[in-house]
């Protein structure tokens, strides 16, 4: 049976490996992927550890789901306590190893301790070796995994690797695979890094057994035409998701030069059409049949020639909009530098927007500017940053390598107010001022300012009332300037993103962009189809709160309350500079978003001060707090 | 009319549902090891092309079958193994040019049987990779491709006088 997989424990300090069964109940409770790392990651870690030391755990899990032909079901989860932040670790990501883990014989890896030397996992049909990584050391994450290959002279294995930024335990470097695909947030290419762990690698040829697979075939290609009937699809198969620069930049909905204005002006040469000059094709992960991403190449300029996949709309904004530089070939170098060094574009980019602001509004010291022009529009030391900071050099790329709030104690409490980050994590360039539900998703996140975990896009698009009531349960506002019902929406789509990371399916390709898309009633059946667990739409959302109950149980335990759910200082105090009318002169009302936070919480069945209630703990079956044993 | 399973490489995106389907419609499990057509990639150059039995008019599988247990299907026109008499000798596996016959991981002799005249994997190619199509389609598809760009050539001629 499907759920009926294994897990390895995987200990670098002693070498050691062990397998261990996924219990029944652990799958009803949490699925899998993100659930289950959730489950471990509260059990497994004491409080307050040190995220580089050998007490971190790293957690890989693949989806209930991973592996199926539909929905983009080539996905797993990372997790591991954030070094970036001191909160819960996660990051999800696409491409083609999860499935290959899968049909290597795991689901799970709970990897402890930290070993001597250099090392990488190679996983192969149900066998587990731990291998010298010191001719890896050193190198990119594109050449990282051909060597990986050359080793094992088999280019169909996959890898997840970390580059120069990991090795250098840069808080925010990512986990790679293939060209693009990335576990971007939250530091957890910083914590292989700390293991010594180079790459994961998997190659196997074991069967992925589901209980009906007729009928799962059959739905499968039914979902897959539901997601591709979608508009938002369409447009994501042409444009990707730089087709989301169009309206934001129209709108309003965008940051430029770090949270100066909502508008890029004279901003064409971001448009996704320009993009037709470099693209050979587009791109898809395992099991996608929307396909987001460009394969571009980019035959000019002193980076040239460059093979790259992607820009998504994340690298656009960091080395576009928010940086005010208007030209795509500067997002296209950019996104290749983050991708071979390994670190989030979405946080090197916040920090060097901020930067940025800091040294117009002459908050730099001579020491921290160490030589550089960082003037707004300047890609040339955009460049030079990305690498200095991957490699630690200079005082100032060394500094910046430790994130946010470490550079705001070095640099100055007056740089503060300009740093657009929560829980000491950057936020999406998008500007979430003039649109609360987006705000109360970026203040409440578990892992820091993010779109990903309870984004409502779907409230952008100012849709029928009754639509929406049909959605989310309950009334509420249809205008997405308004406060009325939207603490629903982001509870809603917490729980239903909790689910999807769990499962194993891309985002985009349930209820996040798309409104007729894929969710909880769709995800029941496939469930059942593939594994023959029954699990309802009720017991889905439970499984949701399960989850987004037990991170919130973790970050209590490191610190984090109610105060640390708070937007940046500048959404209450400057208003909205452009936009459409609708858009223009809007700020945060405090008193609005503290009721929104209240409502928040209580659909959660959380104090006002963010703590679950012990009936709530009961009501979701983990009223011990969770057990030791595990 | 004849249909033919006619690949498109330029529009492939390399998301291997082909393959999966493949292997979940014939042997009921998830695993492209069994799929009896892969996306083969160059990854690094972002190159992808979908390899599956060309379902040859004169296969060199038959010829090359010393118990004569390659035959073609009179419905489907796909080139079919008869399992009562292939012995898995794997000279087809050696001699096909395209790999079309596969060995499978069960040690089984395996390919492309155009599902009985409803492909699955075209089904379920989004991109249109892979289709399939009758003869005169085929001509007017890659003649159309030819044409289109002839056309843009004249175009930019066109417009430079």
């Amino acid at each position: 049976m499907v759920w009926n997989r294994k897990i390895a424990q995987i200990d670098l300090t002693s070498n050691s490996i062990n397998f261990k069964s996924i219990s029944k109940s652990l799958r009803t409770q949490f699925l899998g992927g993100r659930g289950i790392n959730m489950y471990y990651l509260y059990n497994l870690l004491p409080a307050r550890i040190d995220p580089l030391g050998p007490d971190n755990v790293l957690l890989i899990g693949t989806g209930l789901l991973t592996g199926i032909p539909a929905l983009g079901a080539g996905r797993c989860d990372i997790a591991a306590k954030s070094p970036l932040t001191g909160a819960v670790g996660d990051s999800n990501i696409g491409g083609f190893f999860a499935p290959e883990l899968r049909f290597a014989g795991f689901d799970h890896l709970i990897i402890t301790g930290k070993a001597t030397n250099p090392c990488y996992i190679w996983i192969n049909n149900g066998e587990i070796e731990i291998r010298d990584a010191i001719h890896l050391w050193g190198k990119d994450t594109f050449e990282t995994q051909e060597l990986i290959r050359a080793d094992h002279n088999d280019e169909q294995i996959k890898s997840l690797v970390i580059g120069e930024a990991g090795e250098n335990l840069v808080r925010y470097a990512n986990v790679r695979t293939g060209m693009k695909n990335a576990a971007g947030r939250t530091g957890m290419g910083c914590v292989m890094g700390a293991k010594n762990l180079k790459a994961i690698s998997a190659r196997g040829t074991i069967d992925l057994e589901f209980t009906y697979p007729d009928q799962l075939l059959d739905y499968c290609s039914q979902m897959n035409n539901m997601i591709t009937g979608s508009r938002w699809a369409k447009a994501q198969s042409k444009w990707g998701t730089l087709i989301i620069y169009s309206n934001t930049n129209t709108t309003g909905l965008i940051r430029t030069r770090n949270f100066q204005l909502n508008r890029l002006e004279n901003g064409e040469n971001l448009e996704p059409e320009v993009m037709d000059e470099y693209t050979i094709g587009m791109s898809g992960c395992y099991g996608c049949s929307v396909h987001c991403r460009h394969r571009y190449i980019l035959k000019e300029g002193p980076y040239a020639p460059i093979f790259g996949e992607g820009p998504e709309y994340t690298s656009l904004g960091a080395f576009g909009t928010m940086i005010d530089c208007k030209k795509m070939e500067t997002v296209l170098v950019a996104n290749h530098l983050v991708n071979k060094y390994g670190i989030d574009t979405l946080e090197v980019g916040g920090i060097i927007a901020w930067i940025m602001e800091l040294y117009e509004k002459n908050l730099l010291s001579e020491k921290l500017i160490d030589g550089l022009n960082l003037s707004w529009g300047n890609e040339e030391v955009v460049y030079e940053l990305i690498k200095r900071i991957s490699r630690r050099e200079g005082y100032l790329g060394n500094l910046l390598a430790d994130g946010f709030l470490p550079s705001i104690s070095k640099i100055g409490k007056e740089s503060e107010y300009y740093a657009m980050q929560i829980k000491g994590m950057s936020n999406l360039h998008s500007d979430e001022r003039p649109t609360p539900s987006l705000a109360l998703g970026i203040a409440t996140s578990t892992r820091g300012a993010d779109h990903l975990r309870s984004r409502p896009a779907i409230d952008l698009y100012g849709l029928p009332e009754d639509l929406l009531e049909e959605i989310y349960g309950a009334p509420m506002s249809s205008d997405y300037t308004s406060y009325k019902g939207k603490s629903r929406m982001v509870w809603w789509q917490e729980l239903l993103y909790a689910v999807t990371d769990s499962i194993g399916t891309c985002k985009f390709q349930t209820v996040f962009c798309a409104v007729h898309a894929p969710k909880f009633e769709e995800f029941s059946k496939l469930i059942d189809l593939a594994t023959g667990l029954k699990i309802s739409k009720p017991l889905l959302m439970e499984i949701g709160e399960r989850i987004i109950t037990v991170e919130r149980m973790f970050n209590n335990r490191e610190g984090f309350t109610r105060k640390d759910d708070k937007l940046p200082e500048r959404f209450f105090k400057e208003p909205t500079p452009l936009g459409f009318p609708i858009v223009k002169g809007k700020k945060i009302e405090e008193e609005k978003f503290t009721k929104l936070i209240d409502e928040y919480y209580h659909l959660h069945g959380w104090n006002n001060n963010g703590i679950p209630s012990d009936e709530t703990l009961k009501k979701i079956g983990i009223e011990n707090k969770l057990q030791k044993n595990v | 009319m004849k249909k033919f399973l006619f690949v498109n490489p330029e529009k492939c995106s390399g998301c291997r549902i082909c393959e999966t389907v493949c292997s979940l419609h014939h042997e009921k499990v998830c695993n492209p090891a069994h799929a009896r057509i892969q996306v083969v990639k160059w990854e690094s150059s972002g190159l992808y092309i979908p390899m599956v039995c060309q379902q040859c008019e004169d296969p060199i599988c038959e010829t090359v079958c010393p118990m004569n247990a390659v035959y073609r299907d009179e419905k489907s026109r796909a080139v079919l193994i008869n399992y009562e008499l292939c012995v898995g000798c794997k000279l087809c596996v050696t001699h096909c040019p395209f790999g079309g016959v596969i060995l499978g991981i069960d040690g089984q002799i395996k390919k492309c049987d155009l599902c009985d005249g409803d492909p699955m994997c075209v089904k379920n190619c989004e991109p249109n990779a892979l289709q399939f199509v009758d003869a005169t389609t085929i001509n007017f598809l890659k003649r159309k491709s030819a044409a289109q760009k002839f056309s843009e050539l004249m175009l930019k001629l066109l417009s430079v006088t």
